[in-house]
């Protein structure tokens, strides 16, 4: 089996091995345990949080991650009206067509169509970033162990490397990263985004913010699935004590 | 057995024209109302209608997800996620028959060792249990191949250690790799023919479960005290077991149904929310839990056995640890069923549930240092479970006295029977 794996390594090319965590042998730090407000049986979303965590992501991550699996209209969910989406939509341009004379055009996005990335291509996204791959964030808080506290503790995760350590050309020193050499700088800086409700940003709270945003974006369907749930297993405790009754009533005579 | 059964009363003048055309409705009568089951069945053997309730969700839900899944490697991700965001319901399906095929296995592994520990295999059961061997192995593969349909990460590499495990077959091996894969290596193809069989198999099991309750229905259940019971110690299968079976399954459901809505993701692993990269490796590679014991004898073996490399021996190891139990009716050869009778069994048996778990262990981590050797020894004492400890244990054990009936007080051995 070893064998096997090995003879798989060899044959693979590890070239996007920055990108991906849990390669390097470094053991990264365990991820800080936070809470979250939509942790839990009864956790639901802090819309506020939310909102300002899309803030960062369009104003700050968006630069060099897509989120493609998410729709304008899906943003209704996170509070915005209609009109707020569409508005939000039209700021982007999406490419479309081909019209009736055979041509490609440029139009305003709509509430339909889904956020445009910001490469057009795998290639481009590496020549732009020093051979490094900015994963698509549709997913991250799924495709990552330790989930919501692991995104949160990389974000803020950056320092100085400890003495004797040499960070690659390119790279940054982070603690929580896997391997703790990262592609992506320290970008969360203090006040990087002027929030419209007021809170201050500080890098804490603009990564706790982005973190619940990206949260949502992973499990857009996270309060539908509780909701359902609790109503679902009130109505099963019901049932299983009517049945355990019933049970217990026809089987009196064979005990 | 036919004779037990109560004859059933057609009243209704629509029905007895049915049934004298095809009797479909006494069979139903015979086999799920009147049938004749020990009356004192523990909630350990509501398992198996439970496991059958289990793969009727599984197809339904399957049947359902096929309808809005893409069996391509460019679309297949893209479309478990349009599942997941678009389709209305479509999280609940996919999380319902991702953490049913846990809750399938689950539930066959526990419906198993209470064979195990019941002596449900013996005479006249032995083709009953080699049925339900059958339908375990069906079962492997056609969770095996559901996992790689997401086409996420883990369902890629898993996929490919898995196939390349037939390349240690003598001579034909890489042809038969590169034949399953449809190619040199796991590609479109792949996926294509994995959707289609993962399609078929369940009805494949559909029917080999068929033969498992007509094997079943033929002598009756067995029963924890594990004798042959006189018609007086059974009861008619509806309403009691009907019923217990039902609550049964509500239970069940509470267990199921927390997971789906409230840790639906606990059981998988965060690699396979990654796209499928032929060109990026995740740093381990591990299966599903419920493949975890197996993993771990597969790699256990890392020597060559005389002129058998070890990868061979690995793969030959993994499907004998399956294959053994075809013989386990023979390899016991103790007369009393039940390890209530049994006490030095009893021990073995729950050393064995113990050494499943420990392998699960060794699966689930890297195969470095003191958990190597932990695998290949509990590796070796499975199968000296079943090919040393249980030929012999049945020739030494002297078992507690067992009783006549369920009724009937136990008497030591050669005691003279009270007159009454």
């Amino acid at each position: 089996m070893r064998r096997i794996l090995r003879l798989l390594g060899i044959a693979l090319v590890s070239a996007t091995a920055i990108a991906e965590p849990g390669r390097a042998a470094v053991e990264a730090e365990p991820p800080l345990r936070e809470t979250w407000p939509h942790q839990g049986i009864f956790g639901t979303w802090d819309r506020r949080a939310l909102q300002r965590g899309f803030q960062v992501y369009k104003e700050v991550c968006a630069a060099c991650h897509g989120v493609k699996y998410l729709a304008f209209r899906n943003l209704a969910d996170l509070g915005f009206s209609e009109e707020e989406v569409k508005a939000i939509a039209a700021q982007y341009t999406v490419r479309d067509g081909p019209d009736d004379r055979g041509e490609m055009f440029e139009r305003p996005a709509r509430p339909s169509d889904r956020m445009p990335g910001p490469y057009p291509n795998e290639q481009a996204a590496r020549a732009a970033n020093n051979g490094a791959l900015p994963p698509d964030l549709s997913l991250i808080v799924k495709a990552r162990k330790g989930g919501e506290n692991y995104i949160y503790s990389l974000l803020i995760g950056y320092e100085e490397p400890p003495s004797g350590v040499v960070v690659p050309e390119g790279m940054y020193y982070n603690k929580y990263f896997p391997g703790h050499f990262i592609a992506m700088p320290p970008i969360l800086q203090p006040d990087a985004v002027t929030y419209a409700d007021g809170t201050k940003a500080t890098v804490g709270q603009m990564a706790r913010d982005v973190t619940q945003f990206l949260a949502w974006v992973s499990d857009p369907k996270l309060e539908e699935r509780k909701g359902t749930g609790i109503t679902t297993m009130l109505f099963l405790i019901a049932l299983t004590g009517l049945l355990y009754a019933y049970k217990r009533r026809i089987w009196a005579d064979v005990h | 057995m036919a004779s037990d059964v109560e004859p059933m009363v057609l009243k209704n003048p629509t029905l007895r024209w049915i049934e004298e055309r095809l009797p479909i409705l006494s069979f139903g009568y015979r086999h799920l109302v009147a049938y004749p089951t020990p009356r004192n069945l523990s909630y350990w053997w509501n398992f198996g209608s439970l496991a059958g309730m289990i793969l009727v969700i599984q197809i339904v839900t399957g049947v359902v997800l096929a309808m809005h899944y893409t069996p391509h490697v460019a679309h297949a991700f893209d479309s478990v996620e349009h599942i997941m965001r678009d389709v209305n319901w479509g999280w609940l399906l996919r999380y319902l028959h991702s953490n049913g095929a846990s809750m399938f296995f689950a539930v066959v592994y526990i419906h198993i060792f209470r064979g195990l520990y019941y002596g449900s295999y013996k005479a006249p059961r032995e083709l009953l249990w080699i049925i339900g061997v059958v339908i375990l192995f069906l079962m492997m593969m056609t969770a095996f191949m559901g996992y790689v349909l997401p086409w996420g990460q883990m369902s890629f590499w898993a996929a490919t250690v898995i196939t390349n495990l037939f390349s240690a077959v003598p001579l034909v091996g890489e042809s038969i790799v590169t034949w399953l894969w449809g190619g040199f290596s796991v590609d479109n193809p792949t996926l294509n023919r994995f959707f289609s069989l993962h399609y078929l198999l369940p009805f494949v099991i559909v029917g080999v479960v068929f033969l498992h309750l007509a094997a079943l229905h033929t002598h009756g259940s067995n029963n924890p005290v594990g004798i042959d019971l006189t018609k007086k110690d059974k009861i008619p299968f509806h309403p009691y077991y009907t019923v217990k079976d039902l609550f049964g399954f509500a239970v069940f459901l509470l267990v199921y149904l927390g997971l789906v809505f409230f840790a639906p993701d606990l059981l998988g692993h965060p690699d396979n929310y990654i796209p499928a990269n032929p060109l990026v490796t995740p740093a381990h590679i591990v299966p599903e839990w419920y493949f975890l014991p197996f993993y771990a004898i597969l790699r256990a073996i890392t020597f060559d056995i005389l002129f058998i490399p070890a990868k061979l021996g690995g793969v030959i190891a993994m499907i004998a640890s399956i294959a053994v139990l075809f013989f386990l009716p023979w390899l016991d050869t103790s007369k009393v069923r039940s390890a209530r009778y049994r006490p030095i069994y009893r021990i073995f048996f729950w050393i064995l549930v113990a050494d499943c778990f420990v392998l699960g262990y060794v699966g689930a981590n890297p195969p470095e240092g003191w958990l190597v050797t932990l695998g290949q020894i509990a590796t070796l004492w499975y199968f000296a479970h079943f090919l040393v400890v249980l030929p012999i244990l049945g020739k030494l054990e002297r078992p507690l006295p067992v009783p006549e009936s369920l009724s009937a007080p136990v008497l030591p051995r050669g005691a003279a029977v009270p007159a009454e």
